[in-house]
């Protein structure tokens, strides 16, 4: 194919990727939009065919990652979707760090100039420091996602200091490997090197609950590492399709912060929940509580004209959404009316508890955002909050509060609250629930499934 | 126009314009979608593919063709595992659709 063909093609396969994401803005069209993305995919890949060589290795190479890539679609539970999309950036990023090599070490083959030029050097640099920062930060993701590593933020002395010091000498590198008249290998694999501790080194300190911006961020990143490829390679499909993704990214861990009302750079800097545990506790006064049995619940539940379920990560990490299905079907018969409240931040990942509530065939208009259901709280007999406890509480309507200000939905107003949980212990801000202690509050210990699957046996 | 302009600056043309359009396409998602729009990007973001195809593929080869060989594998694996999970948790989405509508 010339030239020219070829950039039609892709751009071809650039409107296709556009209209993917467009038709996620609803769930009737969001299957043609996959299906979009897909045709859009496979222009690209069969027009780059036509100008390589090495068809047997190429075809090969796609076969193996395809099959695997296939096999864990299939496999993957949705409750471990955050894992798999944190493992899918790092391959992105890891991808885009061998590319960048394999472009600094043979540019012809890429349609550069043999000896790179400055610009050409700027944009490898910068695609290899954003894949190799995407990769570590999301190996570290992965690992805290799926319990391989502790969720807890890790923070020490001069952390700061440290990745700012990294940082500039990286940039030194970097600068090295611009005005080096060949290519200079050191310089390259030292700012390599780098940007793969800075990536570890950022993701560590930011803890558990905070894990849907970090993903959000660095699905972001991914994005950024293609177009940043796309630069270097003077490919504008690979940019159009990375800034896509980059922007994508960027705009859900906008949505991640406003809803835990927290500024970016607050949460990329770490260390929060680590310190506020004092503030809360600090008023020494044992503050009683009511308990009851999953029993208890059911029959209230049962009873009532309405109930509102709040679910949170407990949900998740209990996979308890079967079950709960089964109870929102009982009370239904019963004819109460059920319906679902989703706090942007629920779970580990933007849209965690839709998919959850979805796989469990739970029908979509009885689940509702924060600002579509906030105000129906007050006229709600029974809320049943499931595994969540900073997005229900009422200390973010108390100026001088650690989480003053986020947007909570407000299961605080209804007649009954029921908390399903573990135990008494903090949420991850660290900060106690002043809504465990209203007297019309009754907390319900155990695994969230348990203790649904009680209910359900007592309707 | 005068002279010939730097390649550079039309791919930072197609670059700002790009991610204008996917500011206002993204603004766009329901949030209930917020998990399948991940999986899609990721598997969008896989595009890298590309790249690694023309690391894979040069007309005289050398060690650089092996690091080509892996990205495309990685990169192939994020493609159709994000696609394919992205097909999967739609479909649920549908499910839900139909017993709603019946």
């Amino acid at each position: 194919m010339s030239a020219n063909s070829v950039a039609l093609a892709y751009l071809v396969a650039s409107v296709f990727f556009i209209l993917a994401l467009k038709g996620l803005s609803s769930p009737l069209t969001s299957r043609r939009g996959n299906l979009f993305g897909m045709v859009g995919m496979t222009i690209a890949v069969i027009t780059t065919l036509t100008v390589t060589k090495n068809w047997a290795l190429i075809l090969g190479c796609i076969a193996v990652g395809g099959t695997i890539g296939a096999v864990v679609a299939r496999r993957v539970e949705m409750t471990a979707m955050p894992e798999l999309v944190a493992f899918m950036h790092s391959l992105v990023g890891l991808a885009a760090v061998f590319i960048a090599i394999a472009a600094v070490n043979n540019p012809v083959s890429f349609g550069l100039p043999a000896v790179l030029p400055m610009g050409s050097k700027l944009e490898l640099f910068l695609g290899t420091f954003i894949g190799a920062m995407t990769w570590s930060g999301s190996v570290i993701a992965f690992l805290k996602l799926s319990g391989r590593m502790s969720g807890a933020p890790i923070t020490f002395g001069g952390q700061h200091m440290v990745n700012l010091v990294l940082a500039i000498v990286m940039l030194g590198f970097g600068l090295w490997f611009f005005f080096s008249e060949t290519t200079n290998w050191t310089a390259f694999a030292g700012m390599a090197a780098i940007a793969f501790v800075l990536g570890f080194l950022i993701i560590i300190p930011i803890g558990g609950a905070d894990m849907p911006v970090v993903i959000s961020m660095l699905n972001s990143y991914s994005g950024w590492a293609a177009a940043g490829i796309g630069f270097s390679l003077g490919n504008p499909m690979l940019i159009i399709a990375g800034s896509l993704v980059g922007s994508s990214g960027a705009i859900l861990s906008y949505i991640m912060c406003k809803a835990m009302n927290r500024p970016f750079l607050s949460v990329i800097l770490g260390g929060f929940g680590s310190e506020g545990g004092t503030a809360a506790a600090g008023d020494g006064i044992q503050k009683t509580y009511r308990s009851g049995s999953a029993d208890d619940a059911a029959f209230l539940m049962g009873n009532a004209d309405s109930v509102i379920i709040v679910p949170g990560y407990g949900l998740a990490v209990a996979r308890a959404q079967h079950s709960v299905k089964e109870l929102a079907e009982k009370l239904h018969a019963k004819g109460v009316n059920v319906r679902f409240a989703i706090h942007p931040v629920a779970g580990r990942m933007p849209g965690h508890m839709n998919v959850l509530l979805a796989e469990a065939e739970i029908p979509y208009e009885q689940v509702l955002e924060m600002d579509e259901i906030n105000s129906d709280f007050s006229n709600t007999d029974v809320v049943l909050v499931l595994g969540a406890n900073d997005v229900v509480n009422p200390a973010a309507n108390v100026p001088g509060s650690p989480i003053y200000g986020m947007p909570i939905l407000d299961a605080y107003k209804a007649r009954t609250v029921m908390v399903v949980k573990r135990s008494m212990a903090a949420g991850y801000a660290g900060l106690d629930n002043d809504l465990f202690y209203m007297d019309k509050t009754m907390m319900v210990f155990g695994d969230a499934k348990k203790v649904v699957e009680g209910m359900v046996k007592a309707l | 126009m005068i002279g010939e302009v730097d390649p550079t600056i039309i791919n930072l043309t197609v670059f700002v314009l790009a991610i204008f359009v996917g500011y206002h396409v993204v603004w766009n998602v329901t949030p209930a979608l917020h998990t399948p729009l991940m999986s899609v990007t990721n598997a969008i973001s896989g595009i890298i593919l590309v790249g690694a195809m023309l690391a894979a593929g040069p007309a005289e080869s050398d060690w650089g063709v092996w690091l080509g060989a892996v990205a495309v594998t990685l990169a192939a694996i994020n493609v159709f595992g994000g696609f394919l999970v992205t097909q999967r948790m739609l479909e649920m989405f549908r499910k839900k659709d139909k017993k709603g509508s019946a």
